[in-house]
């Protein structure tokens, strides 16, 4: 007896929504496999990683926190993976969105408006949109792979942080600690509904919605669609792929990069030689995961921030390491894209004895 | 002076020749595996955990090998059998194996490695400047060449060579003349997970014999260019590996002669700023590029039955 795929006549909708679940149980049935061989009680184990943080108000609060950003850099990211322009740099973009958007707090500390905090989140947009340029820019021009020059930039970002935060941007009353000075007032993202949550939050939601009806009922998404899946087709009808490669680019850059910047200025006030836990990257998982759709984007992102604040609980509660928070990130993805091959096939058990490929030929 | 750079020059290229050669062999079948870094760390752990349990260098290396071959085994039974996206796949594999070596190796931070010995040949290994260049190198040094040598050989001069090369260029007439596309490429791309697992290995038990989390620092991404800039030809390759190599080195070697001036990281982001500008230069000669990229690079097969 063996598998074989089938191919469907058409797109399974139901699988397309199943099996991001399927994929999440298949994940939380790995996890209390590794919980089990790592000595621990997996019921226990899956309790803390996935439900307490969720019974808590603080935990909420930092799960949807951590989820701000991985929403953001998720939503586009979809955009560039839907018109296949594979951009796996928004690591990088976040932190040079970062950069951007703390030069002014940094260099004019005395700048203190109402107008510092619009000025450097837009900065922080600009720095990430040009920094997911030149991987645009050389993909149009030299035919380059946007792949490996996006994720080459993650560390050259990494490194620019770096040399900054130890050099030049350090504060000058710091101790010789290799950080920046903290920001102003006027330069911190406010909290809101009661200092409950950060207002990057109510922002990012309102551009995910914003970004899914833009894809969903606009010939712009349109357009997003239709290369992605059929560029000649898309030709014909006059869209440009050059074009939209920079849109894309742009776009996912500049959202990165505000995310960059209100992580900064909302969670760590300063710059640090580390801003990021590895946002860009958990977004990619974060973006497949929600089916490159805005408002799977904003569950998958929730799902993905749990593993952060999950990774901590079964840290602090039962010793086990918080690296597992990474396992289980990247066994997720692997469940969804293997998850996603029941959209476009059907599994069927063929038996070897019976001739059952021949009637498929007649 | 000169001989101490020359020496790790071989060292930094060596891990990038052994990964690039490997995944050079998965894109001729027609596979892109982006998961090389992923495969790469997770041969790291491995190999330091295993030599460090056991005491025995070589065991090190052999579960490197078979670490990186059950990683590929993942991923070819995803991209083969599930016909999941190559690119979205391979991308799953490096942010796997980043995490499950980062689980693995937290009990081996701190830990004081070993490291696989030099091969000492009587005679050659003590002329000058030649022998400690050329003849006292460790063992996966010399494998490294040996593969290169074996892949260039298997590829243009042998029938197994000339049937993975038919399936990376046209996956539709290599399934008419009876051959199995996807058992080819999934032996590839086990080929290309245990080179990886090799590379990883000599990263932690010679080149720093040590485990630091994320210490293969982009090497996998940097052979998968590697593989591009050699228009997939083996023996450019090496050219690329050793010129990287090179690059990498500058670092250490500008540190150590103070020369102050320039930021170190400045220094230290050279491979990768080498890495785009190489693309760059080999991507805008089109002609270099089509003749040699595998046509069905990238592209999934569904056998109908």
């Amino acid at each position: 007896m063996r598998l074989e795929l089938v191919k469907r006549k058409e797109r399974s909708k139901t699988m397309a929504l199943l099996s991001p679940v399927i994929a999440i149980g298949l994940t939380a049935l790995a996890a209390a496999i590794i919980f089990a061989v790592s000595g621990h009680n997996p019921l226990v184990g899956l309790y803390k990683f996935f439900v307490e943080p969720l019974t808590q108000q603080w935990s909420l609060q930092a799960t949807i926190a951590k989820a701000t950003p991985l929403v953001l850099i998720g939503c586009g990211l979809a955009v560039c993976y839907l018109s296949n322009n594979w951009n796996i740099g928004a690591e990088g973009q976040f932190v040079v969105g970062a950069l951007f958007g703390s030069a002014l707090p940094v260099l004019f500390p005395e700048f203190e408006s109402g107008a510092t905090l619009p000025l450097m989140l837009i900065f922080g947009a600009v720095g990430g949109a040009l920094w997911a340029l030149i991987p645009a820019v050389l993909k149009n021009w030299f035919n380059t792979n946007e792949i490996l020059t996006s994720l080459m930039l993650v560390y050259v970002a990494s490194l620019i942080l770096d040399y900054l935060v130890r050099g030049p941007w350090r504060d000058p009353d710091g101790y010789n600690f290799p950080e920046s000075r903290l920001f102003s007032d006027a330069a911190i993202v406010p909290n809101v509904f009661g200092g409950t949550m950060s207002l990057s939050t109510p922002i990012t939601i309102v551009i995910a919605l914003i970004l899914a009806v833009v894809l969903a009922k606009t010939l712009k998404g349109f357009e997003i669609r239709v290369m992605g899946e059929s560029p000649r087709a898309g030709s014909f009808a006059g869209f440009s792929a050059k074009r939209l490669t920079l849109f894309a680019f742009a776009l996912a850059g500049g959202l990165a990069g505000l995310a960059g910047t209100m992580e900064v200025s909302g969670g760590l006030n300063q710059l640090l030689p580390t801003i990021s836990p590895g946002y860009g990257f958990t977004a990619i998982i974060v973006a497949f995961l929600g089916r490159l759709n805005p408002i799977g984007i904003i569950i998958a992102g929730f799902v993905l921030a749990l593993s952060y604040i999950g990774g901590e609980a079964v840290q602090s509660a039962m010793g086990v390491s918080n690296k597992i928070a990474s396992v289980i990130q990247g066994l997720l993805l692997f469940f969804v894209l293997a998850c996603d091959t029941l959209i476009l096939y059907r599994i069927r058990f063929v038996s070897h004895h019976a001739p059952a490929g021949e009637a498929s030929h007649v | 002076m000169f001989e101490a750079v020359l020496l790790t020059v071989i060292t930094a290229a060596t891990p990038l020749l052994i990964a690039a050669v490997g995944e050079l062999v998965v894109e001729r079948s027609g596979v892109l595996n982006l998961g090389v870094e992923g495969m790469m760390i997770m041969g790291a752990v491995v190999g330091f955990a295993v030599a460090n349990q056991t005491g025995s260098g070589t065991l090190g290396v052999v579960a490197a090998v078979a670490a990186g071959m059950a990683m590929s085994a993942l991923f070819g039974f995803l991209v083969l059998f599930l016909v999941a996206n190559q690119v979205a796949t391979g991308l799953a594999l490096t942010i796997l194996g980043i995490g499950f070596s980062g689980l693995i190796g937290e009990a081996f931070i701190g830990v004081p490695g070993l490291r696989i010995p030099s091969l000492y040949i009587p005679g050659l290994s003590d002329i000058p400047f030649i022998g400690p260049v050329f003849f006292q190198q460790d063992a996966i040094v010399y494998l490294g060449f040996a593969l290169v040598a074996a892949v260039a050989y298997t590829l243009f001069r042998t029938r197994l060579g000339l049937v993975l090369r038919a399936v990376g260029d046209n996956h539709t007439s290599a399934h008419a003349l009876g051959y199995s596309v996807l058992k080819v490429r999934f032996l590839a791309v086990l080929f290309g997970g245990a080179c990886a697992g090799l590379a990883g290995a000599y990263m932690s038990l010679a080149y720093t014999p040590q485990w630091v989390e994320n210490m293969t620092a982009g090497r996998g991404w940097i052979a998968l260019a590697l593989v591009v800039f050699s228009s997939w030809l083996p023996l450019r390759v090496v050219a690329g590996a050793y010129l990287f190599g090179a690059v990498s080195v500058l670092n250490l070697h500008a540190q150590a002669h103070e020369m102050v001036n320039i930021p170190s990281q400045l220094l230290s982001s050279l491979p990768y700023l080498a890495t785009i500008l190489v693309l760059v230069l080999i991507s805008a000669n089109r002609r270099l590029t089509l003749v040699n990229t595998p046509a069905c690079l990238g592209k999934p097969f569904v056998p109908d039955r």
